[in-house]
């Protein structure tokens, strides 16, 4: 196969290479206007950073090309427009604050594209990891307890205790274990569906399944739960939440369990309210923003005024005021979006992240089988979910967690966990389009008690 | 498995459309109230970016903006004669936001109105800042200092105005301050500045020709001699002279100044009482016009609504339903009526223009950095008052005319102070006590020939105002007649 034919081809593994190459040419573009903004010479830091990005890029695809040829052609070129979109974005914070977070943030783009490869090249066959569901959620906890190790947790930061320090670098474990949870819900939910969905028990007029196989799931993500909230991991707690009823519901189809699970958090959220005063704090900011709008307001007030003078066209890449908004390479990157590209740049980004969302639905209901189809929904909701928690609550609509903005805030971990989320994504679309079209080599194995065999979508 | 994913993406669309539809309300429907949002600095710093146009008087800048190469905001604001155009010009300031013609006037000088906006996108992406417009003013800079220099350090006001377009050719009020301070990018200078001029006893900050509201006095009887001449009486009627007019209803009855007699004779006439300024015939008038037809010729003037100059303007007041002694007391523009001193210019400029009440205005032309003029002068008569613009008929200016001539160049004429030699001048001086045993309000209103109005008024006056006001206008009125 030539060069030529790579692109111009058919197949998805030729469209992934177009979007591809759209995608390095946005980020090039963007490094060089946002280059323009200070002075009129093109910056050869521009260049440097679009060419390592263009042979990334190269190497990406050729890994799925190799690895997984019958993979989604679109998840990937937006991951990588998202991050390109964040390299410039960090850049362009650096300008502002003096910060120097873009190299950093070039070398998790390498690693992460690295771990990327590295999955797909492992990892073949996407049951491999149903059979360690147990692995999983003890790897999930120890994931999450790591920052309180001595020696390894790297400390409060921020008012929380998420990080450790590992050769070297700032890593937040939290972002990995909401992989391995989802792993280990996909897993655990395959095995026990049809258990789950029986329901035994009579609660008022609520039915339920017996408590015996509901509770090593209660168990495990009550414990997940916990952690994460006495770790202060407001954010990522709610997000894994979230995609464990949505993964609950998807393996039962009964809505009692999001229903139940609501109202379970809707009391959670009361006793939270009651027993923390920074919950306090966060829904009174949320409430009424603008009494202490130089106080414990002074984010969300910076992040709307940075959305209103943004405006439909937004300043100009280079033109807005980053140093004003607290944490603006990290969780609030997306204003800085918004007020330099305006609504429309802003609108964009969301709806890249709609696009990915809705492919991965897509593969959740045409994976191969009930496990890949539970992993593909659990991964997209909490990409989704996630997008969802940060840009509402930079807007208001929803009390503002810090979390990063997937592929775009600086931060290695992030970066790298959703590299994996995409590989997985890829290698589940692969394994299901391969076998519709007869290509499969490895039959389904036979593991576990619970139904198996093609799923129901 | 399908139906129900197909279930989550359903509410994966409903969540990200709440996403849209909450950025689309803060994007473009909040875009204003949180950038007019007091603790958003983000909006001033990118005003600041701005080379904000100059605000012209003459051929000179009396507010104009220079480049600075520290700090985070681009350009100083700076005012090269900052005394004797603050009232005017107001301050532009990074704590105290603007006062005055900076802000009346900021869509203008920041070129953010309606017809330069096409332009912007293009300059948006070439990144570059395209400068303010320059703002051009109607005022005289001779006239202004010659204000200034009457008034030598009084605290007072004066106003003047072109009676045939409404344009403002001077407006100057004591005392004044120094705008610059306010207008550094340096936020201790400014709350320094701030404090010393909020504090002061002296009140700077008050702008006397259109902020500040004083007794009329007798320069109010213009008003009530144009009522009674609407109604239908001559300027020779006669009335009893007295030294003293019993107020029906009351015993506090109203004496002539000096309490002497109107004139010589047993009768005397509405001209000699106007000359004179006999507060007997005025009171007896008043109270024969009745309140409401005062009140309705006030309001006919402009009374009990904001002139629409480009300043804020304080409306100038007289009460409805008054009874008799306060209605007399009215007349001679005591008891609660109260003006600006822009207020009596546009009398006397009515007056002056047969009858038309026109729109008093500061800005002469509004210019584009290139020079091509977006907005020419506000010319007009001002409709709002009941009258539609004319308060008095052309024969009534007339016979007010000759009034206020007589008034400053009759025998024993309370204006005499103010006469020209070979220029028309008329007016009406005032003295309005404002509480027993404190210094009056010296007013003088009037014209000079055809193409100037001016209101003086000096409160806290140690003589009347034909010896203090009178003197005051005469020197303004030579600097706009060109003599």
């Amino acid at each position: 196969m030539t060069a030529g034919s790579v692109v111009t081809g058919d197949g998805p593994r030729a469209t992934e290479a177009r979007l591809l190459t759209a995608a390095v040419l946005v980020t090039s573009a963007a490094g060089i206007l946002l280059g323009w903004s200070r002075s009129s010479e093109l910056p050869p830091a521009a260049v440097v950073t679009g060419m390592a990005l263009a042979a990334i890029a190269i190497v990406a695809h050729l890994t799925v090309r190799a690895t997984a040829p019958d993979a989604d052609p679109v998840l990937l070129p937006i991951a990588f427009l998202l991050n390109g979109l964040g390299l410039v974005f960090v850049q362009r914070v650096d300008i502002a604050t003096g910060s120097e977070l873009a190299a950093a943030q070039a070398v998790w783009t390498a690693v992460s594209v690295g771990a990327f490869c590295a999955l797909l090249l492992f990892i073949r066959e996407v049951w491999v990891l149903g059979r360690l569901q147990y692995t999983f959620g003890l790897l999930t906890i120890l994931l999450l307890l790591s920052p309180l190790i001595p020696g390894l947790g790297a400390g409060v930061i921020n008012g929380a205790r998420l990080w450790v320090d590992l050769f070297g670098m700032r890593f937040q474990p939290g972002e990995l274990a909401k992989l391995t949870m989802v792993v280990f819900l996909a897993a655990y939910l395959e095995r026990n569906r049809a258990l789950l969905s029986v329901a035994t028990q009579r609660i008022g007029p609520v039915l339920l399944p017996a408590p015996r196989h509901l509770a090593p799931l209660l168990v495990a993500t009550g414990t997940a739960l916990v952690i994460m909230v006495g770790l202060r991991d407001l954010g990522s707690a709610l997000l894994f939440f979230g995609a464990f009823l949505t993964m609950l519901y998807v393996a039962t189809g009964r809505p009692a369990y999001p229903a139940l699970g609501l109202l379970a958090f809707g009391l959670g959220a009361v006793v939270a309210y009651q027993l923390f005063s920074h919950v306090q704090v966060r829904v009174s900011i949320w409430l009424d923003p603008w009494t202490d709008v130089s106080g414990s307001a002074y984010q969300l007030a910076q992040s709307l005024f940075a959305l209103g003078t943004g405006g439909l066209t937004g300043t100009g890449l280079g033109f807005g005021r980053p140093q004003d908004v607290p944490f603006s390479a990290t969780d609030a990157i997306f204003v800085v979006i918004g007020e330099e590209l305006g609504l429309l740049g802003a609108t964009a980004v969301l709806l890249l992240y709609l696009a990915m969302v809705m492919r991965g639905l897509k593969i959740a209901q045409t994976a191969r089988d009930e496990f890949a189809t539970l992993l593909a929904t659990g991964l997209t909701v909490l990409l989704a979910f996630q997008t969802f928690v940060i840009v509402g609550g930079l807007t208001r609509l929803v009390p503002l967690t810090g979390i990063t903005l997937p592929f775009v805030s600086y931060g290695g971990s992030s970066l790298l966990s959703n590299y994996l989320l995409v590989a997985l994504l890829l290698r589940i679309s692969d394994e299901s389009r391969a076998a519709a079209l007869g290509r499969t080599t490895t039959p389904l194995q036979p593991r576990g008690q619970g139904p198996r065999g093609q799923g129901h979508g | 498995m399908s139906r129900q994913i197909g279930r989550v993406a359903a509410v994966v669309l409903v969540l990200f459309g709440a996403l849209f539809v909450n950025l689309n309300v803060i994007t473009l429907l909040q875009a204003d109230e949180l950038a007019n949002h007091p603790a958003n600095r983000r909006v001033i710093i990118r005003e600041y970016a701005i080379e904000r146009g100059p605000i012209i008087v003459g051929e000179q800048a009396i507010a104009r903006s220079v480049r600075t190469e520290e700090g985070q905001y681009r350009y100083l604001r700076t005012y090269p004669e900052p005394e004797l155009y603050a009232h005017l010009t107001g301050y532009y300031s990074i704590v105290l936001q603007r006062s005055g013609l900076e802000r009346a006037l900021n869509e203008e000088l920041t070129g953010r109105t309606t017809e330069v906006v096409a332009q912007n996108l293009g300059e948006l992406l070439g990144g570059t800042q395209r400068p303010g417009n320059a703002v051009e003013l109607t005022i005289e800079p001779r006239v202004q200092q010659a204000a200034r220099d009457a008034l030598s350090g009084r605290e007072g006001a004066v106003v003047v105005l072109e009676p045939t377009t409404g344009a403002v050719l001077a407006s100057y009020a004591n005392p004044t301050f120094d705008p610059n301070p306010l207008s550094s990018h340096d936020t201790a200078v400014i709350n320094e500045a701030w404090s010393s001029l909020r504090d002061a006893a002296d009140r700077p900050l008050v702008d006397r020709a259109t902020g500040e509201l004083y007794p009329p006095g007798s320069a109010f009887k213009v008003l009530v001699a144009a009522a009674a001449l609407e109604a239908g009486t001559e300027p020779s009627r006669t009335f009893p002279n007295e030294v003293t007019f019993n107020v029906p209803q009351t015993t506090r009855d109203i004496s002539n100044a000096g309490e002497v007699r109107c004139g010589e004779g047993d009768e005397t006439t509405l001209q000699t009482a106007f000359r004179r300024s006999c507060n007997t015939v005025f009171a007896r008038l008043g109270v024969e016009l009745g309140d409401e037809a005062l009140a309705a010729q006030a309001e006919a003037f402009g009374f009990d609504r904001s002139p629409p100059l480009e300043l804020p303007v304080a409306a100038s007041s007289i009460p409805l339903d008054q009874d008799v002694p306060a209605t007399a007391q009215s007349a001679i523009g005591q008891r609660d009526v109260r003006a600006t001193v822009l207020q009596m210019a546009m009398i006397a400029a009515t007056v002056s223009n047969g009858g038309q009440l026109l729109r008093p205005h500061l800005v002469q032309t509004v210019r584009a950095p290139d020079g091509a003029i977006l907005r020419g002068p506000d010319i007009g008569q001002w409709e709002d008052p009941p009258g539609d613009g004319r308060p008095i008929s052309p024969r009534t200016a007339q016979q007010l005319r000759r009034l206020m001539i007589d008034a400053v160049s009759g025998p024993s004429a309370t204006g005499s102070r103010a006469a020209i030699s070979g220029i028309e001048v008329g007016g009406k001086t005032g003295t309005a006590q404002t509480a027993p045993g404190q210094p009056p309000v010296a007013w003088f209103i009037g014209f000079a020939g055809d193409g100037v109005a001016v209101a003086v008024a000096v409160p806290d006056a140690d003589g009347g105002g034909g010896a203090i006001a009178a003197p005051i206008a005469r020197q303004v009125m030579l600097a706009a007649t060109g003599e």
